[in-house]
């Protein structure tokens, strides 16, 4: 034991009783606001994606007066949009044994049991409510010929529970939450602030109060007094320069909110998804995720001898004519009960095991193949049945799969050809893993409140429900879950006691200091008179992650990287060049707040990672394997979570531990085999 | 490949902003469109010059932000592509290109590339949606079967990323292509039938408030749409608008 580790002093607040009546019985008891008494209080809600739109349209319908924040021109843009797959909920409308306890138990096995019991059962609890209040939205979700739902089957279950809306489940979604966030807007009851960037978190008298913001066009600073302040700003994937992010997503808000006092939960925790569009030269500015529901018909292989990886890399061989028995469908091999659909972990690590054995497809070897013949083949024999075609030819069978494989996933194949120029009907997908979402976060308590009394985290930018690693449709599920179900009910609790505060002034010394620390940085990073754009410095960190924080982690490398990202951060102050004026749109000086940030929070995910002695989710240590090389876990020196309290230097944050009591669940190794 | 690209700059909303042309050299033919900018900005930077300001995000088509009206075609030369979705394999090597931002008196120039969309956002605020409040108390979602064409069409309409590129590309700056689109959505669907002829009636009154241009009809929007949304939308909302007004007068 670390002695910089301290026992936790925050209580996680998670309600008595039976696992299946906590949220209920909290529901029941946590105090109320009064309509009436709504109205004298405000809330700021930062972000706009599933889980900030959700939040303000929800807070707005209740009655207070919400502002809400985000750096793009319309509240529609944000990232929770890419989301492709699908959302899951415990519906069982496919009668084959869903149930809550199903969701909330694999949700809890698909963490690697490194995820809080009570607010993954609440999740799984909310997860139908989400289905039946976005068709009232309006959003149209596949259906099947009797205009039932449809639902698909995602990686790390054994049931159909994921409700898609082709491959833009994400989109749809945000447009729901969107569009009940434009009618509150249209009525007055949320004052939206396009373009605007958030760039401090205002602390008075040890509650969060308000926020500094940053008008994007005229540059001007604005302060913005609440009497809570929602955070949900998303992930920290971008850390690695290279993720299937937004190029604008960012970590900024909640690192502002670590250096005030908010602790930031298993920072070491990042989610590298299987199935990406692998890098293609070294002007790459982000990957492109291909979703995880390909994995429901599509099979991924490379080849087994080494030979024909040679020949498919110069070309002389195509992938489509090497035969059955010289492929090896390497998950389908080892993970045989769950083959090609494993979780994301397991799956990532896998590919990235074969491409280490020299297998790669590509010309980099940094490539496998996803393929959909036998899908096309199966779907198409299948069709030509339900039409009553008698001995159909091999084009026949062929053009009827494709046309049902286009059904299912259209747009991602024209996606995927858009980009690689390949036509994946033709010949197989190539993919590699990539950086794409963040469990940990901001630490909060069942309330999803942060260790800054005031201050809520909601959606990816809190820790709170997916362990080390997240299965497939549950961000979507949470995010929403978060914003619709769950804050509307918990922040009354603490709104209560602000019912006679009145108006929080933006006057005091509070703001006054929180202003003059953004305006001093801002003018640093445009006077710094340095040489090298922005760019340079976060591709720079982005190497130093991947290589050394990323999929594989060990103790030397993680080492080397905070002292390589201490240097980096150096040279960054000294020698960073951000053209422009703070009065006027300015990307560049954006981008340099954002890198500036982190480069902070990189250091402390190696600092996680190199503390967390055990190989859990998407936490892989190198020193912490089996034989056949799946992650060890050490369930006795680590169900806990580590949640780092900011002392200065990111590396030198203090660690407290909120230890995991699992009472429902039995602790096992994670076995999809 | 090399290029010269030929760029609208603008510093400000009152800059009068000109066309400024600039080379790129050493351009691979699988990078996208705008990661060519991003070599171009890099250059620009390190010789002390600003860079290109330019609306951009996810880079895979979905969000909308990416706008650029390039060699006089909104999102470019390629049909149900946006902007980041564009690579440079679809130009010819020693290429002149010239960008610009989406022209439109509805969307005024912030800087450079980068317009101002917000008319978009009010008009859904004027009826986009169905007025239901959260508390996860609503009907069963299976209670009401929809049939299959409908919700397919209705999400075909609803894919609508709200790019503006039908509003760059129409002769008359017209946003019907964008406003049909959540109009028909929501007329296709059971839950959206309450508010049905008011929605298309308050969204057509925002819409003309906002200075975009009249339908003559064109069809241009549908060409140029990167999500392919049809002008079958555009009827329907007709319709319905219309159907409004008559109802009221009788």
């Amino acid at each position: 034991m670390n002695d910089q580790k301290r026992p936790y002093g925050f209580d996680a607040k998670v309600p008595d009783g039976p696992l299946a009546d906590k949220w209920t019985h909290h529901k029941n008891n946590v105090r109320l606001v009064n309509p009436a008494n709504k109205r004298s209080i405000d809330v700021i809600v930062v972000g706009t994606g599933l889980a900030g739109s959700s939040a303000a349209a929800s807070l707005a319908e209740m009655g207070y007066n919400v502002k809400a924040f985000c750096f793009h021109d319309s509240p529609r843009r944000a990232h929770s949009i890419a989301a492709q797959g699908g959302i899951n909920a415990a519906k069982n409308y496919q009668n084959d044994g869903d149930s809550t306890h199903r969701l909330f138990y694999d949700t809890i096995k698909g963490g690697d049991y490194r995820s809080r019991e009570a607010n993954v059962h609440r999740l799984a609890e909310v997860s139908a409510s989400i289905i039946d209040q976005c068709v009232m939205q309006g959003v149209p979700f596949a259906r099947d010929y009797g205009g039932m739902l449809d639902n698909r089957s995602f990686g790390g279950v054994q049931v159909s529970r994921t409700f898609y809306a082709k491959g833009q489940t994400g989109q749809q979604l945000l447009l729901g939450a969107y569009s009940a966030l434009s009618r509150q807007i249209g009525q007055g009851k949320v004052e939206m602030f396009n373009r605007h960037e958030m760039m401090d978190v205002v602390v008075v008298d040890g509650k969060a109060r308000g926020i500094i913001a940053r008008d994007l066009i005229t540059g001007e600073i604005e302060r913005h007094s609440a009497h809570a302040v929602v955070l949900c700003t998303g992930g920290y994937g971008n850390t690695f320069f290279l993720s299937t992010n937004a190029m604008g997503s960012n970590a900024s808000a909640a690192w502002k909110a670590h250096r005030r006092g908010s602790h930031f939960a298993n920072p070491c925790y990042t989610q590298i998804h299987p199935t990406c569009i692998p890098v293609s030269d070294d002007s790459q500015s982000k990957l492109t995720l291909m979703s995880e529901s390909l994995r429901n018909d599509g099979r991924i292989w490379v080849p087994k001898h080494m030979k024909d990886v040679e020949a498919i890399r110069n070309g002389s061989l195509k992938p489509t004519d090497l035969k059955e028995a010289d492929r090896d469908y390497y998950l389908e091999r080892r993970y045989p009960a769950f083959g090609n659909l494993v979780p994301r972990d397991v799956a990532s690590r896998a590919a990235k095991e074969r491409c280490d054995a020299g297998m790669g497809v590509n010309k980099s070897g940094q490539a496998v193949f996803l393929d959909f013949a036998s899908a096309i083949q199966r779907y198409g024999a299948t069709e030509a049945n339900v039409r009553g075609l008698e001995n159909p030819s091999t084009e026949e069978v062929r053009a009827l799969g494709v046309e049902l494989v286009e059904a299912k996933y259209g747009n991602l194949f024209q996606m995927y050809q858009q980009i690689t120029a390949d036509n994946p009907y033709e010949t197989p997908m190539k993919i590699y893993p990539a950086v794409h979402y963040t469990m940990g976060g901001l630490w909060v308590d069942y309330n999803l409140m942060t260790t800054v009394p005031g201050l809520y985290a909601a959606g990816e930018a809190n820790f709170s429900d997916h362990g080390a690693n997240r299965l497939g449709a549950s961000a979507l599920m949470q995010g929403l879950a978060d914003g619709y179900f769950v804050l509307p009910y918990v922040i009354g609790d603490y709104l209560a006691d602000d019912i006679r505060t009145g108006k929080i002034s933006t006057d005091g010394a509070a703001f006054d200091e929180a202003e003059a620390g953004v305006k001093a940085r801002i003018d640093a990073l445009l006077n710094n008179g340095g040489t090298t754009p922005v760019d340079d410095f976060h591709k720079q960190l982005g190497q130093i992650m991947w290589n050394k924080c990323g999929m594989s982690r060990n103790a030397i490398h993680l080492k080397e990287a905070i002292t390589e990202i201490q240097a980096l951060r150096s040279r960054f102050y000294e020698d960073v060049r951000v053209p422009g004026r703070a009065d006027q749109l300015n990307p560049e000086l954006d981008k340099a707040g954002r890198v500036a940030d982190f480069m902070e929070l990189g250091e402390l995910m190696c600092k996680d990672a190199l503390e967390r002695n055990e190989s859990c989710g998407g936490h892989f240590r190198e020193e912490h394997q089996s034989e056949d090389g799946e992650a060890a876990r050490d369930d006795q020196g680590y169900a806990h979570v580590s949640s780092w309290e900011y002392t200065g230097v990111p590396s030198e944050a203090v660690m407290h531990q909120e230890e995991l009591v699992f009472e429902n669940v039995e602790l096992k190794t994670r076995s999809y085999k | 490949m090399d290029f010269t690209l030929n760029i609208w700059r603008q510093d400000g909303p009152q800059d009068a902003g000109r066309m400024v042309a600039y080379p790129v050299t050493g351009i691979s033919d699988e990078m996208s469109f705008l990661e060519m900018i991003d070599v171009l900005n890099d250059q620009l930077v390190r010789s002390g010059d600003e860079p290109v300001a330019f609306d951009h995000d996810c880079r895979e088509g979905i969000c909308g932000m990416c706008s650029m009206f390039i060699n006089g075609e909104a999102h470019g030369p390629n049909r149900l592509t946006t902007t980041c979705q564009l690579h440079m394999r679809s130009f010819k090597d020693g290429e002149t290109i010239t960008v610009e931002p989406w022209r439109a008196a509805a969307f005024p120039v912030i800087r450079d590339l980068v317009v101002d969309r917000t008319a978009m956002d009010r008009v859904i605020q004027s009826g986009g949606y169905v007025s239901v409040n959260t508390n996860g108390n609503t009907v069963d979602a299976n209670a009401l079967p929809i049939p299959k064409p409908a919700a397919d069409e209705a999400f075909e309409a609803a894919a609508c990323i709200g790019c503006g590129a039908c509003v760059a590309t129409c002769k008359n700056a017209s946003a019907m292509l964008f406003v049909a689109a959540k109009v028909s959505q929501l007329a296709l669907l059971p839950q959206g039938q309450p508010e049905r002829l008011d929605r298309a009636e308050r969204m057509v009154a925002q819409m003309d408030e906002e200075g975009f241009g009249n339908c003559t009809n064109t069809g241009a929007c549908e060409v140029e749409c990167p999500m392919g949304i049809s002008l079958d939308h555009i009827a329907r909302m007709n319709r319905d608008f219309l159907h409004a007004k008559v109802a009221k007068k009788s």
